[in-house]
């Protein structure tokens, strides 16, 4: 049986853009069909924005890479119609041990705060992610949606034009040019669009090299996340050993910086060191194997005029705390409704700002625990190891010690604190929901608060009455309204009102909360609907 | 807002001081710097508060001799 990601999914055909005399202009381009392009297609599409995916490949991610996603990311799937394959192939995990030299040092249960549909995180190899999107985008051409996607099209050049970005795209029969509105870039760490156009990717370089082994295993490992600090069998480096569907399971080690990749990546070179890990007797099989290398940089702008870029091309984090693919997804969350409103003329070009600026600060936000992690598992001093060594050695014995070990701190959702778009806040309200957090999940008359919230703008409305719908130079904004009824568990009281007796929120389409009172005030929502657009 | 206790606080000072010497006796250099490091997270925990935690870092990071206090 071949497997999933050696099976062409979407191969090169020929288009009736490469017969035209003239270039074909498309509304928006997506290059890349990896987990954020194809989110961005997706969410696009829903919209009835007519979009066009290019990639130079035609098949799903090699070998699992990203295995982590958090329930934000869950969370927008759900919006894009795709959250239910990936929850139910994906193993929902919620011990981790820790192991320090030779021994176990302490275990955890992370206890996920009740009321949510979805888990904390689930595993899942990158390339069912990408299959599970992929079915959704080819759904959603089979309703009639504008999406296409074109494999085997490698582009070549990017122009940015005034009103335009002109490409050229390589195909097996040969070279064809397009014209795109817009350009999203979601082609990866190497971003070739960036590099064509000659932009930076700066910032703080730890670099590291990662053997990474999908192993499939006849042995009875728990459903648990065991991460190891200076091994016996992987000395001064970590490893970390976790599950996923299918039997799979996922090892990393730590190589070191100064290492001969190739040479590592032989099975007679990985084989032993597995064997050192996971002891004699265990029987496997190697699925896939791979050397990461990972840098920790931003783009100091992602969005160039037309050019926009999106996941690890406009960021790059060390693969600790799951934040890769995690805010890749946060990133075309946040830019597909603005791009929307922008392409139908009902906000400014300069709303599009606000997605680099929002984003930007949810990469450097990432960066920063990223790089925190790293110099943890990493030490780059004698007393950054002896302070890293101490705290381990404390955990096995005291409680207060943990919370400083750091072998990832897993992605969590960014709260856009200070964006140009937030409106009023009231005092008093829960804090966890204040502007420019996204909206937390709670029961709500035997459904889930956030499958009622998404893609419009809305006005949630808790125990007061605001109208069904309002409109404000040509948005709508939908009424929503909820009472102690609709509330049995208490969730939706304890994270949208506290003691507040009532409260009316003003949600973006991306489900991030915009602007709060503590009751309906038309001026006020109409004011804050125009900051959270870049009308005011 | 506590701040760092910098007036003489511990009853028999000698005392302290001859049982932290005691602590590192027999020690390498290299364990003797674990222990340092276990101590002062021990004791940073006991400490809690943030500011003050703040004010001993910037308090110990002040150069010996020099008269920036």
């Amino acid at each position: 049986m071949s497997k999933i990601f050696e099976t062409p999914l979407y191969p090169y055909q020929r288009s009736a853009d490469q017969d035209a005399s003239q270039p074909v202009r498309h509304p928006v381009i997506v290059i890349g069909a990896g987990p954020i392009g194809l989110g961005a297609a997706i969410d696009l599409a829903r919209q009835d924005v007519p979009v066009l995916v290019l990639d130079d490949n035609d098949k799903v991610s090699w070998g699992s890479r990203a295995i982590c996603f958090a329930k934000r990311p869950l969370e927008i799937l759900d919006r894009l119609g795709c959250g239910d394959p990936m929850v139910d192939k994906g193993v929902v995990w919620n011990t981790g041990k820790v192991f320090f030299d030779e021994r176990q040092v302490y275990g955890f249960n992370l206890l996920p705060e009740e009321g949510h549909r979805r888990p904390a995180f689930i595993n899942l190899q990158q390339y069912y992610f990408e299959l599970y999107l992929y079915e959704r985008l080819r759904e959603l051409e089979a309703d009639g949606k504008p999406v296409q996607i074109r494999g085997g099209n490698k582009v070549v050049s990017v122009t940015p034009k005034d009103d335009h970005v002109a490409l050229t795209v390589e195909t097996p029969d040969g070279p064809y040019r397009l014209e795109t509105d817009w350009l999203i870039a979601c082609d990866g760490a190497g971003s070739p669009t960036r590099a064509m156009m000659g932009l930076d990717f700066i910032g703080r370089v730890f670099e590291d090299n990662f053997l990474i082994a999908d192993v499939v295993m006849n042995a009875d490992f728990p459903t648990e996340r065991w991460f190891w600090f200076d091994p016996p069998f992987n000395r001064n480096q970590s490893a970390l050993l976790h599950k996923q569907p299918d039997g799979v399971w996922r090892i990393d080690l730590q190589l070191g910086w100064d290492i001969d990749k190739e040479e590592e990546k032989k099975p007679e070179n990985v084989i032993p060191r597995l064997k050192a890990m996971l002891g004699p007797d265990v029987e496997f099989d190697l699925e896939w194997v791979s050397i990461y290398t990972f840098q920790c940089r931003r783009m100091e702008k992602f969005r160039h005029g037309r050019v926009i870029f999106a996941g690890d091309a406009a960021h790059q984090v060390s693969p600790f705390g799951a934040r890769g693919a995690n805010s890749g997804l946060q990133d075309t969350d946040n830019l597909v409704w603005k791009l929307k409103l922008v392409m139908d003329g009902k906000a400014p070009e300069s709303l599009l700002d606000s997605y680099d600026l929002e984003r930007v600060y949810g990469a450097d936000e990432n960066i920063l625990n990223s790089s925190r992690s790293t110099d943890f598992i990493t030490p780059k001093s004698d007393v950054s190891r002896q302070f890293r060594d101490a705290v381990l050695d404390l955990s096995e014995r005291y409680e207060f010690a943990r919370p400083f070990v750091n072998s990832g701190r897993l992605s969590v959702p960014c709260t856009y604190d200070g964006s140009p778009l937030n409106g009023p806040d009231a005092a008093g309200l829960p804090v966890r929901t204040r502007p420019g957090s996204p909206a937390v999940d709670a029961p709500v008359s035997g459904g889930w608060l956030l499958d009622r919230l998404g893609d419009r703008f809305q006005l949630l409305a808790i125990n007061t009455e605001v109208p069904a719908s309002l409109e404000e130079g040509g948005i709508a904004i939908e009424g929503l309204s909820l009472s102690a009824n609709d509330d049995p568990s208490g969730a939706l009281k304890g994270r949208y009102l506290g003691n507040a007796a009532s409260a009316v929120y003003l949600m973006r389409p991306d489900q991030h909360v915009a602007a709060r009172w503590t009751a309906y005030d038309e001026k006020a929502v109409r004011a804050a609907l125009n900051t959270a657009t870049g009308r005011a | 807002m506590a701040h760092l206790n910098t007036r003489a606080n511990i009853a028999g000072p000698d005392d302290f001081y001859a049982e932290l010497l005691a602590a590192h006796e027999g020690l390498s250099k290299a364990e003797s710097d674990a222990l340092n490091a276990r101590l002062i997270l021990l004791l940073a925990n006991h400490i809690g508060d943030r500011a003050v935690l703040t004010e001993a870092l910037a308090a110990a990071a002040h150069a010996p001799g020099g008269d920036k206090a």
